[in-house]
């Protein structure tokens, strides 16, 4: 190969790497330079605390409150889910399962995060609704306890094949050792390779968080969507994404209520944001620790 | 350069030169143009007889914006469109605003809306008059037995609030007063239709198209809703739905609005889930 072929395809794929840099600054810009002007007509305390949304009145309304708690709400709700069941999978698979067993259920639930969103929106809305609402005998089955469920399963794949990762980091003389000394599986586990791998999993666990709050098409669809301060998991909610998916679309450009959705958006690429330099940062520590510095 | 990249090129090439004869660029003829703007409520009405329109008539090219009435009448006023889209009628204050304009602005009734309040197909209760259904929807009756039904608790069901059924909801039902913030929030008539039927407990409202045998619409006043009562104006959650032009149209905007009053163009509006006017 020539060498000028060469140089031209470093640049080429040089090109290509730093597109979602291109891209990050981009979003963020733009996301920066609509919702800001929100603040212009109301307080930045006002909008993040205030308790109504009424976006489109006359004199509207602009207090996101409910809604970030909505979102804060099945989160938590997810994590419940997505946690044991994510850690669990990957401690079993990674430790305990033999090779034949490892071959077919990582593949499987790597299949769970191929499902998309709407599919699972879908299966919430129309079976699992109706059924936990007539079980539980509630006003309404789409609540933020069916969306919670279901980003929680949602979520599972991210955490299993995260913490799973960081199973692997853990060296093999770790356990060697720590059989050698007589302790048994259940004590290797729990006291030599789960706080070995930690940190790795904590990282699973707040990329799990990062993609339940992010998620849209779902929560849209079951969580219910009522703008009020959730009192409990079993009434309807409105988390943030939802309504910007709801509203966006509608909102004539340049309004308030425009500026305000993208400030939503604002608010939430924020949060995630902070998730996932945490999460960075935590699995840094973690390498180190375990001699796996880059 | 490779086969794949030739073939990539010649594509890229083939569609600028498409779409540029489209926008009736430097390859294309000036075409006879045509733009609406306004309520979000007519826009489906307008977007789809647009579509059919230019198929019809190759040489026109009609742009149809949203933005809401208010926008769109603001926009002939300024001359910046031919056609207005309008959930309302148009209010002294704008006709005003056009005289001084130099713009006489003639309304088009094109189709009507009605709105109806549909319950769960198991609930006793049929008819509502407007002022209970105005208390459910703010707050103030939050269980059916308040109206005679059974003991549950009331579900309300509401659209998304930039909804053009929403806006209409609120002015004809609720007359300006705010949505109970718990009511749960559908981003379509087709969501709020399948929520109800499968909620025992629930109440939503959906625009006349959207009725199905699994949900019950209510009586209003007394008046069933249906196309007739609509039309004749006796259901009181019922409104014209206008286009508005710069006096009586005429070359490419009187055949569009010629068209969307045909049996044709009214037949879209029926599509659309709107009650067309024949």
């Amino acid at each position: 190969m020539s060498r000028k072929k060469e140089r031209l395809y470093h640049w080429i794929f040089a090109i290509l790497a730093f597109a979602s840099l291109f891209f990050l600054v981009g979003i963020s810009i733009i996301l920066f330079k609509e919702g800001l002007p929100i603040f212009q007509k109301v307080d930045f305390f006002d909008f993040i605390f205030g308790k109504s949304w009424y976006p489109t009145y006359d004199p509207a309304e602009f207090g996101i409150l409910p809604l970030i708690l909505a979102s804060v709400w099945v989160t938590f709700g997810a994590l419940l889910v997505c946690v044991p069941l994510g850690i669990g999978s990957a401690l079993y698979i990674h430790e305990i399962a033999g090779s034949k067993q490892r071959a077919v259920l990582k593949p499987l639930i790597e299949i769970l995060a191929g499902i998309p969103s709407i599919i699972y929106g879908f299966f919430a809305m129309a079976i699992m609704s109706p059924f936990l609402q007539k079980l539980l005998n509630l006003p309404t089955g789409l609540c933020a306890f069916t969306a919670s469920l279901v980003l929680g399963i949602m979520a599972v794949p991210t955490v299993c094949s995260l913490a799973e990762d960081a199973l692997g980091f853990v060296p093999n003389s770790f356990r060697e050792a720590s059989f050698a000394v007589g302790a048994n599986r259940w004590q290797t586990l729990t006291q030599v390779v789960i706080p070995a791998a930690g940190s790795g999993i904590s990282t699973a666990v707040i990329l799990g968080m990062s993609r339940a709050i992010g998620e849209t098409m779902t929560v849209l669809m079951a969580a219910g969507g009522a703008a009020v301060i959730p009192k409990s998991f079993f009434e309807p909610v409105r988390p943030m994404t939802a309504t910007i998916a709801a509203e966006m679309g509608e909102a004539v450009m340049g309004s308030s209520h425009y500026h305000a959705l993208f400030a939503i958006g604002l608010i939430l690429f924020i949060i995630t944001f902070i998730f996932n330099i945490a999460a960075e940062l935590i699995s840094r520590r973690f390498r180190i620790k375990l001699g796996l510095a880059r | 350069m490779s086969k794949f990249g030739k073939l990539l090129l010649a594509c890229f090439l083939v569609s600028c030169a498409v779409t540029s004869a489209y926008a009736g660029g430097p390859f294309g003829v000036d075409k006879r143009r045509v733009i609406i703007e306004g309520s979000t409520t007519v826009l489906p009405i307008a977007q789809a007889a647009a579509e059919t329109f230019m198929r019809q008539n190759q040489e026109t090219d009609v742009t149809v914006r949203g933005g809401g009435s208010g926008v769109g009448i603001a926009s002939l006023i300024d001359k910046n469109c031919d056609i207005a889209d309008s959930s309302r009628s148009i209010k002294e204050a704008e006709i005003e605003k056009a005289v001084g304009n130099g713009v006489s602005p003639k309304a088009h009734v094109v189709a009507m809306d009605g709105i109806c309040l549909i319950v769960n197909s198991s609930n006793p209760i049929s008819a509502l008059s407007r002022k209970q259904a105005s208390d459910i929807f703010t707050g103030k009756i939050s269980y059916w037995s308040d109206l005679g039904g059974k003991t549950e608790r009331i579900v309300a069901i509401s659209r998304d609030t930039s909804s053009g059924t929403f806006e209409a909801f609120g002015i004809l039902v609720l007359e300006g007063q705010k949505v109970r913030p718990d009511a749960l929030m559908q981003a379509s008539n087709q969501a709020v239709a399948s929520t109800v039927s499968r909620t025992p407990g629930a109440i939503g409202y959906v625009g006349l198209g959207y009725l199905t045998p699994e949900v019950k619409a209510l009586d209003i006043d007394g008046i069933k809703p249906s196309k007739e009562t609509v039309l004749s104006g006796q259901y009181p959650v019922g409104r014209p739905l206008f286009m508005y032009t710069n006096g009586v149209p005429d070359g490419v905007v009187r055949d569009f609005i010629d068209f969307i009053k045909s049996d044709e163009g009214q037949k879209i509006a029926n599509e659309q889930g709107f009650v067309a006017l024949k």
